[in-house]
């Protein structure tokens, strides 16, 4: 194969599009930027902001619309784009669309209105995008490292608070420690099987049916699964979670919940499908105890907490427990369970965040559960909204959260995975306690102090648009149940 | 017949209805009474189009009838299916009653934030009446569970001092036990591969795994009826709850548990429940005797009557696995009764309880001297209560009874002194409610029964005595669907070689 054979650019356009919009929206920022500390620099941070959300669509409209159904492969098949490809990346957009759009007013507020914010986020979406493509260990880790190194920077985008800075920091240190494994890992398998390339290994590695399985591979596997469940934050590599989603502004957090998890959950996908898809046997007992303790930390561990970003963190590790029973059940019924329930979580993580960023008391931020009190009757909407989100975390019928549940124990009893799945109804009861103790705040008890009723537009649109969502999507399911069908499909089909 | 899709309508009127509250906007005065109008109007429209399903049901028919289907989540083969039979038609009707009572039964006693308790109401209704309709397993695990939603918040907001713990203790219970249920939905649809409850109560699953099944969904059902020994969160619910909410936990909610029993464990799963039938009538019997005398001690009504709900729940269990005719009749029957007889009981309180607001049996006494209507009233659901003939809780008790006779004379004496309990602590109740001297200060000005509150005793004292009177009407609603699940059973008990019951 002739090496110097110039790459076939087109598969990639929305990443170079979002890349070159980056570039020039940051080159805007610093030439648009002309006094320190004023409104000038305000309008600029809120043009840049919007530019991106701009940008950011039309790249989701490049994603959809070159969306063929084939599987299409470029840069020497080290960049792959098939349905599976397509639909996270349309989830990634959409988020970080939303995160951008909810982020501004808090930004403007806490006066770190920031043109670089928007910009950042637009580069971290490149990163996940690039993951969810990746299908070489190298392109892998190109995404994941320019989607950490943008994370980085916006966990301390409040270089005045101390927690702020805090929780970057101690994002950078774990999370570079989890790359060391990855890395570590990668290194394993490249030298036990020979190739980076997900094709190759996968090829490499189903070619000795019988034989035992290289224990050096293994090995690797398992340090590459340990580097993602970092990402992912799964038990027992979660530690990291609570502190940073507690101390990183609000914003940030709404937008680590989402939009970094999906891609990992992604690439976690493709890489235990793909590549390593031979070996279901044996990476599936690792899934199973990761998953089986995140859903049973994410219960148990959530229900002291009385900060709800805190509690957030939580309840994002148990979710995450729940999508990962998809992925130990290991066939095209679990991968389209994880499919359609990352979906619904994020338009219940973003909705639920929402409404934290809306929790003010005299134009100030309160995270406290019990300053929810008396919510439902100082401001209905919020609680309303709220209580929404809680319930349908919860996986109470007839919310979205209820779908998404539904998906992943169909797919596990369909495999036989009667324990994994009887663990996961009764975590969830668990779970459930927590949930519904925010709703009893807001609805049970009274305010000493009630909460500001103003809501930025943007926030009260996004909350409106995500709660009614959440709220009838029973009414009309089959268009994402499709979607998630495809897509799967399209992992097991290539 | 027509072709008006009348189940959709009677379950999703209660909802436009609620759309329409919440829409309501302006003073609170003025929003308070709209609310309790537009609230009254839907639910009464709603019980009135009801009746168009009595009116037109067929009696000789034992399939289900009015159904409807439509796509939902084609992919998976899931679907939008509703329909009714002789066992959950009466349900509905149930459902459509209590509701616009309860509303009526709130109007003066509730006001702190109406318009969300209308709300609540009218979207509970459309959860109820969907429970009852659903012959897809997927739509009915939906209505089944949200129903916990708005049960939740009427409980948690409206409720009494221990709400909070009440409110909490009722949805993790009920959560728990269907998650369980819900697993057993998910493998009963993998096996069978379909969700369609018609074709689901001819599917034969195998024996070994009928047990597991049959055991998850008795988490489910258990907890709803509720049964020995999970009936712990009824009392506390009930004491705490609204008089509106403990109408229609003890009218509606409950009978989703024996109602499950009659629409999936005896259809579907007819050896498992052949297999567990000792167990049923052992735990029956407990509910029966032991909760009877938890009610003798009580000081409270409403757990006094709470504690008679898990007593003649109790009935509906004994009744619905003699796995004959009469006992499931009988249990069907019982439910009905129970529903009107209980929803009575508990507004009866409410009486009092918005006059005097204390539910302590010891605070009152002799109220029959200035209260005679309600001493009337009471006395005649009281009796119902205990099962005198006359009543429509005789029919019930008497035809479970006829029916344990049939399989285990055993069964039926213990299930007898039930009736004898009964009659102890509701007359004990009622001796010292009503009769008596009137001594206490607090009650020498209290007022009888309003025109309002006539208004809502009335159609319930009407039915309790048709039932007794002549119940043909409903049992002939029954029957053919009765027998054809009894069929159904008799083929699992003979292939396992069991004597079927002579002289059917």
């Amino acid at each position: 194969m002739p090496t110097a054979e110039f790459p076939n650019l087109f598969p990639a356009l929305p990443e170079i599009f979002l890349l070159v919009a980056a570039m020039a929206l940051l080159m805007f920022g610093v030439f648009r930027k002309d006094d320190e500390a004023g409104p000038a620099r305000v309008r600029c941070s809120r043009i840049v902001a919007r530019l991106c959300i701009l940008a950011l669509l039309c790249a989701l409209i490049l994603v959809v619309t070159m969306n063929g159904s084939d599987r299409v492969t470029t840069f020497n098949g080290m960049f792959v784009v098939d349905r599976f490809a397509v639909y996270f990346k349309v989830l990634i957009l959409i988020s970080s669309a939303l995160s951008i759009l909810i982020a501004q007013d808090y930004l403007e507020v806490h006066r770190v209105a920031r043109f670089e914010f928007p910009v950042l986020v637009v580069l971290a979406s490149v990163g996940m995008m690039l993951m969810v493509s990746a299908n070489d260990l190298m392109a892998l880790y190109l995404g994941l490292e320019m989607q950490s190194l943008s994370l980085y920077i916006i966990a301390s985008f409040q270089r005045d608070d101390q927690r702020s800075v805090e929780a970057g920091l101690k994002y950078f240190v774990l999370s570079a420690l989890a790359s060391g494994m990855l890395l570590y890992g990668s290194s394993l398998i490249y030298g036990f099987t020979g190739t980076t390339s997900f094709d190759a290994m996968a090829g490499a590695l189903a070619a000795a049916p019988g034989e035992a399985v290289s224990l050096g591979a293994l090995i690797g596997i398992v340090f590459i699964l340990a580097g993602l469940a970092f990402k992912i934050s799964a038990v027992p590599f979660h530690m990291w979670t609570p502190d940073v989603y507690e101390g990183a502004p609000t914003p940030v957090t709404a937008f680590f919940a989402v939009a970094p998890k999906l891609a990992a959950i992604a690439l976690l996908l493709r890489v235990m499908m793909e590549p390593f898809g031979a070996l279901t046997v044996q990476w599936q007992q690792v899934i199973v105890f990761i998953s089986v303790a995140s859903m049973a930390l994410g219960a148990y561990a959530a229900i002291g907490q009385s900060n709800i970003k805190r509690l957030m963190a939580y309840s994002s590790i148990g979710h995450v427990g729940y999508a990962l029973i998809g992925l130990a059940v290991g066939n095209e019924a679990g991968v389209r369970g994880v499919l359609i329930y990352m979906a619904i979580y994020l338009f219940m993580n973003i909705g639920a965040f929402t409404c934290i960023l809306s929790m003010r008391r005299r134009g100030q931020m309160v995270v406290g559960i019990n300053d929810l009190a008396g919510v439902s009757k100082s401001n209905p909407m919020l609680a309303l909204a709220l209580a929404i989100f809680m319930f349908s975390l919860a996986g109470i019928p007839p919310l979205a959260g209820f779908f998404g549940k539904l998906y992943i124990f169909l797919a596990a009893v369909q495999a036989g995975y009667f324990t994994l799945a009887i663990i996961g109804v009764l975590t969830s009861v668990v779970g459930a306690f927590y949930y519904i103790r925010i709703v009893k705040v807001m609805y049970f008890d009274e305010a000493e102090e009630v909460l500001d009723r103003r809501m930025d537009r943007p926030t009260a649109l996004v909350m409106a648009a995500t709660g009614i969502l959440i709220a009838i999507f029973f009414i009309i399911p089959d268009p994402l149940l499709s979607q998630a069908q495809a897509a799967a499909q399209s992992l097991f089909g290539g | 017949m027509n072709n008006l899709p009348i189940l959709s309508l009677v379950t999703f009127l209660p909802l436009v209805g609620a759309a329409f509250i919440a829409t309501i906007r302006g003073e609170p005065a003025v929003v308070a009474r709209n609310a309790r109008n537009v609230a009254l109007l839907t639910a009464g429209t709603t019980f009135f189009l009801s009746l168009g399903i009595w009116f037109n049901f067929d009696t000789a028919e034992p399939g289900f009838q009015f159904v409807e289907r439509s796509d939902w989540m084609p992919s998976f083969g899931i679907a939008y299916h509703l329909g009714v039979d002789g066992i959950s038609m009466l349900f509905v009707l149930l459902t459509t009653l209590l509701t616009p009572l309860c509303i009526l039964a709130s109007w003066e006693s509730v006001t702190a934030r109406v318009k969300e308790y209308m709300i609540a109401f009218l979207v509970m209704e459309t959860m109820m009446v969907g429970t009852f309709c659903a012959l897809d397993l997927i739509l009915f695990y939906l209505f089944f569970e949200s129903v916990l939603i708005p049960m939740f918040l009427i409980i948690g907001i409206w409720g009494g001092p221990r709400r909070i713990y009440s409110a909490f203790k009722f949805f993790l219970f009920t959560f728990a036990g269907s998650v369980l249920m819900f697993i057993a939905l998910l493998t009963i649809y993998l096996q069978a591969g379909t969700t369609d409850i018609p074709t689901l109560m001819q599917h034969d699953f195998p024996a070994s795994l009928q047990i597991w099944l049959w055991l998850a969904m008795l988490a489910g059902f258990a907890v709803k009826l509720p049964m020995w020994p999970v009936h712990t969160w009824l009392p506390d619910a009930h004491v705490e709850a609204p008089t509106a909410g403990s109408v229609i936990l003890a009218g509606v909610l409950l009978k989703f548990g024996g109602y499950g029993f009659l629409r999936f464990s005896l259809p579907m799963l007819p050896e498992a429940s052949v297999v567990f039938m000792p167990l049923m009538f052992g735990l029956g019997i407990v509910a029966i005797i032991y909760t009877s005398l938890v009610a003798l001690a009580q000081e409270d009504m409403k757990k006094l009557i709470a504690y008679s709900s898990v007593a003649h729940m109790g009935y509906v269990t004994i009744g619905s696995f003699t796995l004959t005719v009469q006992g499931i009749q009988g249990s069907l029957f019982q439910m009905l009764s129970h529903g009107i007889v209980s929803a009575a009981l508990f507004l009866v309180v409410g009486v009092v309880y918005d006059r005097i607001h204390s539910r302590e049996i010891s605070v009152y006494g002799g109220l029959v001297e200035r209260m005679p209507a309600y001493a009337l009233v009471f006395m005649i659901f009281m009796l119902a209560s205990v099962g005198l003939p006359g009543t429509g809780g005789f029919i019930g008790e008497f035809l479970v009874m006829l029916g344990a006779f049939r399989v285990n004379a055993w069964v039926a004496a213990f299930t007898a002194t039930g009736m004898i309990l009964g009659a102890a602590y509701m007359l004990y109740l009622y001796r010292r409610v009503i009769l008596g001297q009137l001594t206490k200060d607090r009650l020498k000005s209290i007022l009888d029964l309003k025109p309002r509150e006539i208004l809502i005793f009335a159609p319930l004292l009407f039915l309790v005595i048709w039932m007794g009177v002549y119940p043909k009407p409903f049992l002939d609603v029954m029957q053919p669907s009765v027998d054809q699940l009894v069929q159904r059973v008799e083929v699992a008990r003979a292939n396992m070689g069991e004597p079927a019951y002579a002289g059917r």
